[in-house]
């Protein structure tokens, strides 16, 4: 290496202000209200009279370099050169001039990316790598939210349903995606234990740690062949492929007995209940690569049902705590099954304890 | 597509339908980047068997950092030689994710000299992902970020890259200024950021008010919720012109108060604002005619993270409000407090979250000087199994037993 004294560190982001649209550096802190005219279109109004208009477009988060500069060029034209991506993945663009959503709309749809996501609407899919890029996923991410939007694509350009619906998906347990508290969350799940590479374990891993990354204790040393290596007792193991994170000779990936799992009813808004986890819908469907019709059909399935039974306002999990949850199987015709019974930590907080029954 | 280096049918069936399509994007790509082209041919592999192709990660970087930059290898390389090895950089994005057509422009032009074309706009964590490079490209990247004034975002044991709603720039429920506490934040802790020294990730989200647009209730280590202590300002004219339009103010606001603390009599809404939980749910529905209070703050929650490894927490109240103007200088005094007892007693992979489980949340509370105050609770302990302090028990006077109810903000500056 030369010299390094041009090199810069630590210089952090930088500063938001200097990308903000003037309309908004002018008005920060000044928000009176907002409407919502149409569809992927909101209105925020300053208490200065000042307004600035937001049109909001559904992406599929792996951008090339062409649609990146694609939605530059459109800033350009539309909303003077500035947009924003919100923390679904759409892209924001901001613009002063009324005049402009329209051609602006008709642009973004003509280009292939619908407009909308806004109130009570499905917005879009937020999701990790899959295939793409990790290698713990128990599935691809990017394929089923490509063809679960294309199956719901209506709910994201209307805004029909009784609140707002969030889909997550994470392609194993780490969840990258942290898919834990969505409407509906869809989670790759591993069902066998890891196959201990005995050969190389001793060669590219410390043994005490692996045996510590295991939660239930389901690790212990063992010596194949003559090698220090470990063994897993596999009906202690429940698949969180912690072991695997700290050591490659743990690998649990498996092509047969991978697949996804479908929770619902979870919220990270405070609005009117609490914050809440998606809780176990369907506990296995096997990965069926390039369009997975049956996590498709699931998910369509409980979407038809909530928004056709559902209150006004009243999110997923909001709806079941009314119905109860013997109900919501009864209405989407899931199987309920031992899984769905929790035998973790503090299983028995999620039994019935109370004669409260509905018949 | 007669042109392509290999077929991929079962990707192609992706490019179909109405939903923007990331094969089209990879597709794109790949005219021009090798890589790109490779890339599509390994993913078709991973549609055809059903399983991931890329290895284990590796220790890659950028001098000087132990983060930022996740190493990723093919294992099938010599199938698909052009991501041998497909590294990605994690790159800490501007607050709010606000960009000018040319900032997006350079950091294509960046990406197209050392990269793959591929991006993420945004990574789950909030940073834009730079998808899929070699090795000896990594520096000469990070090189050209900082020139334009980027840096590198965290993985692996290190604070990561802090997120924020959109806050005061153009949401008018903001109670504190999440965009500049969030910017705040990355550049006062960089070192955190770029040199792993904790026992696990330690995540910050900044949301404006409770209906939580970064999910910071779920995701965040330290969770930084804006709230208001005063009453909902409310516009009473503003409130009969969505009654005039049709808003069953009884059926739709009222009833659906969680606590019950409006009252309605087809001309004026009354709101009893100390029984207000600050839900949110009126104030979304009448945007108009009701705002969050004056007296703007935060409330500090602790412990959110996803599965693994213990099970999926929630934060939970740490200090039910700070004004928004002391908000820095509190959680600068509070993380020091936190860091230090975390660093010092989280096992190797153990959120703080988990850390409290497992000690406790009264022992956390001792470690980091704060006194308890019910608001951290959502009920008293219903199981007898106390653990008495031994001053407690040997001692025994009144003057011990008195419990200290203060406000606890005050005590942590």
């Amino acid at each position: 290496m030369g010299t390094q004294t041009d090199r810069l560190t630590d210089i952090g982001p930088p500063h938001y202000e200097k990308f903000l649209h003037p309309v908004i550096k002018k008005n920060y802190g000044k928000w009176k209200y907002h409407e919502n005219p149409a569809p992927g279109v909101l209105c925020h109004v300053s208490e200065t009279g000042d307004r600035i208009y937001t049109v909001r477009a559904g992406s599929p988060r792996l951008l090339s370099i062409q649609t990146v500069r694609l939605f530059a060029d459109l800033a350009d034209k539309y909303s003077g050169g500035y947009l924003r991506f919100t923390s679904r993945n759409n892209v924001e663009f901001l613009l002063d001039n009324p005049d402009n959503i329209a051609p602006l709309k008709k642009a973004l749809t003509d280009a292939g990316f619908p407009v909308g996501g806004t109130g009570n609407a499905i917005s879009n899919i937020v999701h990790t790598q899959g295939w793409v890029h990790c290698h713990s996923s128990a599935t691809d991410a990017s394929g089923i939210v490509k063809s679960v939007m294309d199956a719901l694509c209506d709910h994201f350009t209307e805004q029909k349903l009784p609140a707002k619906l969030r889909i997550a998906l994470a392609c194993c347990l780490n969840m990258c995606g942290a898919v834990h508290c969505s409407d509906i969350a869809i989670l790759g799940i591993h069902r066998r234990a890891p196959k201990v590479r005995h050969d190389t374990l001793n060669k590219v891993c410390e043994i005490p740690t692996v045996i510590a990354s295991c939660p239930t204790g389901a690790i212990r040393s063992a010596t194949v062949d003559g090698k220090p290596s470990v063994e897993v007792i596999e009906e202690q193991c429940m698949y969180c492929g912690n072991c695997y994170t700290v050591c490659p000779a743990m690998p649990l990936n498996d092509p047969e007995n991978d697949g996804l799992s479908i929770w619902v009813g979870g919220k990270v808004s405070n609005a009117r209940s609490a914050p809440s986890f998606s809780k176990l819908a369907i506990p296995f469907i096997p990965n069926n690569p390039p369009r997975w019709p049956e996590v498709v059909d699931a998910v369509v399935n409980i979407v038809d049902i909530y928004a056709r039974n559902a209150r006004k306002f009243e999110r997923m999990g909001e709806w079941i705590d009314r119905i109860g949850w013997p109900k919501f199987f009864e209405l989407t015709g899931i199987e309920f099954t031992r899984y769905h019974i929790d035998d973790f930590k503090n299983a028995g907080l999620t039994y019935a304890r109370s004669a409260h029954l509905r018949f | 597509m007669a042109d392509q280096k290999y077929p991929t049918p079962l990707l192609d069936e992706l490019e179909k339908g109405p939903w923007p399509s990331f094969v089209k994007e990879i597709k794109a790509a790949a005219k021009a980047k090798p890589t790109a082209e490779d890339l599509l041919g390994q993913l078709e592999l991973s549609y055809e068997e059903k399983i991931s192709h890329w290895k284990h990660g590796g220790i890659v970087g950028v001098m000087g950092y132990g983060g930022g930059v996740i190493g990723r290898y093919s294992d099938v390389p010599e199938k698909f030689p052009n991501v041998s090895h497909f590294h990605t950089l994690r790159v800490n994005h501007p607050s709010g994710w606000f960009y000018t057509s040319d900032v997006l422009r350079k950091l294509c032009d960046i990406w197209e000299a050392h990269g793959s074309d591929l991006t993420n706009f945004h990574g789950s964590t909030g940073d834009i992902i730079l998808l899929g490079t070699k090795t000896d490209e990594l520096e000469p990247t990070f090189n050209d970020l900082t020139k334009l004034g980027f840096d590198l975002g965290g993985s692996g044991s290190v604070m990561r890259t802090p997120s924020a709603c959109v806050g005061q720039a153009r949401c008018e429920w903001a109670c504190y200024d999440t965009m500049a506490l969030c910017n705040d934040l990355t550049h006062l802790y960089q070192d955190e950021l770029h040199r792993p020294a904790f026992p696990y990730k330690f995540k910050f989200k900044c949301s404006g008010c409770p209906n939580d647009c970064v999910a910071s209730i779920a995701r965040a280590d330290l969770s930084i919720i804006g709230t208001w202590k005063d009453d909902i300002q409310q516009d009473d004219a503003a409130v009969s012109e969505y009654a005039a339009a049709g808003l069953d103010i009884q059926k739709d606001v009222c009833d659906r108060c969680p606590t019950k603390c409006m009252d309605w009599d087809g001309k004026k809404l009354s709101i009893n604002n100390r029984e207000c939980v600050r839900c949110m749910h009126c104030i979304n529905v009448m945007p108009k005619a009701l705002r969050p209070g004056k007296e703007k703050g935060a409330t500090l929650l602790i412990g959110a993270k996803a599965p693994i490894l213990q099970g999926a927490l929630l934060s939970s109240v740490l200090i039910p409000f700070v004004p928004a103007d002391e908000l820095l200088e509190t959680l600068k005094e509070l993380v020091s407090r936190i860091w230090d007892f975390w660093g010092e007693y989280g096992n190797n992979r153990e959120r703080v979250g988990e850390l409290i489980q497992r000690i406790g949340m009264s022992a956390f509370l001792d470690a980091i000087g704060l006194d308890p105050v019910p608001e951290m609770i959502s009920a008293p302990r219903d199981n007898p199994y106390i653990f008495f302090q031994g001053e407690d028990v040997a001692e025994g006077t009144a003057e011990d037993e008195e419990v200290q109810n203060e406000a606890t903000v005050k005590e942590t500056k």
